[in-house]
């Protein structure tokens, strides 16, 4: 699904370069948690996907073709859900298809079954001020959803709800990633949430990236919070809370 | 209501003081009293809101109407140029320190004791606030939702018509609020240079007859029409963009 090819990138601001020569490749229909210290460069890998940085050099593939030559490719959600204040909840949900030009009929039947599938029916003629934070974040799901990529790129879309909230918000993304059968790349900070949500968690140890340590969860699809309290899982949590600490240090 | 009551009470107190300090001036001709200013407005009502307040009403519109398309287009401009930006920008700020009045009498050489005079220095006064304050709007929009648009595979006319208009309309509300009062000023101070009629006109010739009372009733009056008209805008305003706060 997602390739980087020997990609290698350098902020012209900074004299190190960010990533050099990074190889990796997440599978379709994998949900896969990137994880690592602040500033390691894990947006950084969603902006070069995004094309909004553009590599010095290697290459990036989604569906086996070059980013260049390909639209829409990708949805992206970012850690604040931004939500436009002056648009009413369908008119937020319209906003990539009227970017992609889809006709009235096609972005009303959409939104209608997209705010079915995440409850939020009753809210569609609402404007963001109306919600909670968790109900934001579902909203600024669904507007990723109807980008119609089957490449998700969440960029720590829980990180600013509260605990409970949080939890709620996984469960509910997992059995939304279930539904939609999409790819999902899933950045977090949080060692837990990435256990709790991926298949396999791809870890940057160092600056520049040269490349991903990759690590698989032992536990298959559908989860329960049951399973993170195994031993091994949490000797699993310890080992990546190590390394993500000796990162800081 | 309730949050303008202080500044109500204030007021009613400034005018007490005014009128029993002008009243024990006797001296109207320099100070009318309030009353006194009142009076006056009423019994030169057909006067003035018959051919004086239309006068320079004309010329605030049209100056007002011409300074907000000039004030948006050199803002979209600016905005979509880097290189008109730097071109303009510097000179638009440094142009806010002309002062106005004292080159508003070369327009009265150059366009005559008809309408554009007024309207030019209306024009003066209330295009460049417009511009900045637009511009501004523009330049608030979040990198964010920017990059958010970007990554939809939005197209520069999309970011400007979605995101970048949008989020600059409590700019320009901001900045018609502001021009207003302005437009007001720049019409009077243009009649006042010379002019057939309208406020700033009348205000000038009960000048030179020594009537104090008849000098401050076109001004009071003006007051009252900016006002009245800033309170619109405000209205309009507040149904037109309750999302306000949340930007």
């Amino acid at each position: 699904m997602l390739t980087f090819k020997n990609v290698t990138f350098r902020y012209p601001e900074d004299s190190e370069a960010m990533m050099t020569n990074l190889s990796f490749h997440v599978d379709r229909g994998e949900f896969v948690s990137l994880i690592g210290a602040s500033g390691c460069g894990k947006s950084t890998i969603f902006r070069l996907i995004n094309r909004l940085l553009e590599a010095d050099q290697g290459e990036i593939y989604v569906d086996g073709k070059e980013i260049h030559g390909i639209k829409s490719y990708a949805g992206y959600m970012p850690q604040k859900d931004l939500l436009f204040p002056w648009r009413t909840i369908e008119k937020n949900l319209c906003l990539p298809m009227e970017i992609q030009k889809k006709s009235k009929a096609e972005q009303e039947k959409r939104v209608a079954e997209v705010l079915k599938e995440v409850g939020l029916e009753d809210y569609r003629n609402k404007y963001p001020k109306d919600l909670s934070g968790g109900m934001r974040q579902r909203i600024s799901f669904a507007r990723t959803l109807l980008t119609d990529a089957d490449l998700m790129l969440l960029d720590e879309p829980f990180s600013a709800l509260d605990a409970l909230t949080r939890m709620d918000m996984q469960e509910w993304l997992l059995s939304q990633w279930q539904h939609f059968h999409k790819t999902i790349l899933f950045i977090t900070h949080d060692v837990e949430e990435a256990i709790f949500l991926s298949k396999k968690i791809y870890i940057i140890t160092d600056t520049p990236i040269t490349e991903l340590e990759v690590v698989e969860v032992p536990e298959g699809y559908p989860r329960d919070r049951e399973f993170l309290r195994r031993p091994d899982i949490e000797a699993l949590k310890a080992k990546l809370t190590m390394k993500l600490r000796r990162q800081v240090m | 209501m309730k949050r303008y009551l202080p500044s109500a009470i204030f007021l009613v107190i400034i005018l007490m003081l005014w009128q029993l300090g002008a009243g024990h001036m006797d001296a109207a001709y320099i100070l009318p009293t309030p009353m006194g200013i009142l009076r006056k407005l009423w019994e030169l009502r057909e006067p003035l809101f018959m051919i004086h307040l239309p006068a320079t009403m004309k010329v605030t519109a049209i100056g007002l109407v011409i300074s907000i398309v000039l004030g948006i287009g050199l803002a979209v401009l600016m905005d979509a140029s880097s290189v008109v930006e730097q071109a303009l920008y510097p000179i638009v700020i440094a142009s806010q320190t002309i002062p106005t009045t004292a080159i508003a009498p070369l327009f009265v050489v150059w366009f005559g004791y008809g309408i554009w005079s007024k309207i030019v220095v209306t024009i003066l006064m209330t295009f460049f606030p417009i511009t900045i304050t637009v511009f501004d709007g523009f330049k608030s929009v979040k990198r964010e939702m920017e990059e958010l648009l970007i990554s939809y595979g939005a197209t520069k006319k999309d970011i400007f018509i979605k995101l970048k208009l949008p989020t600059a309309l409590p700019h320009f509300f901001s900045a018609i609020k502001m021009a207003i009062p302005l437009s007001v000023i720049g019409a009077a101070i243009g009649e006042w240079l010379g002019a057939q009629s309208g406020l700033g006109y009348f205000s000038r010739r009960m000048m030179t007859q020594l009537d104090g009372a008849g000098v401050f009733a076109p001004i009071i009056l003006l007051s009252a029409v900016a006002m009245i008209l800033v309170g619109v805008i405000n209205l309009l305003e507040n149904i037109l963009i309750k999302w306000r706060k949340e930007l």
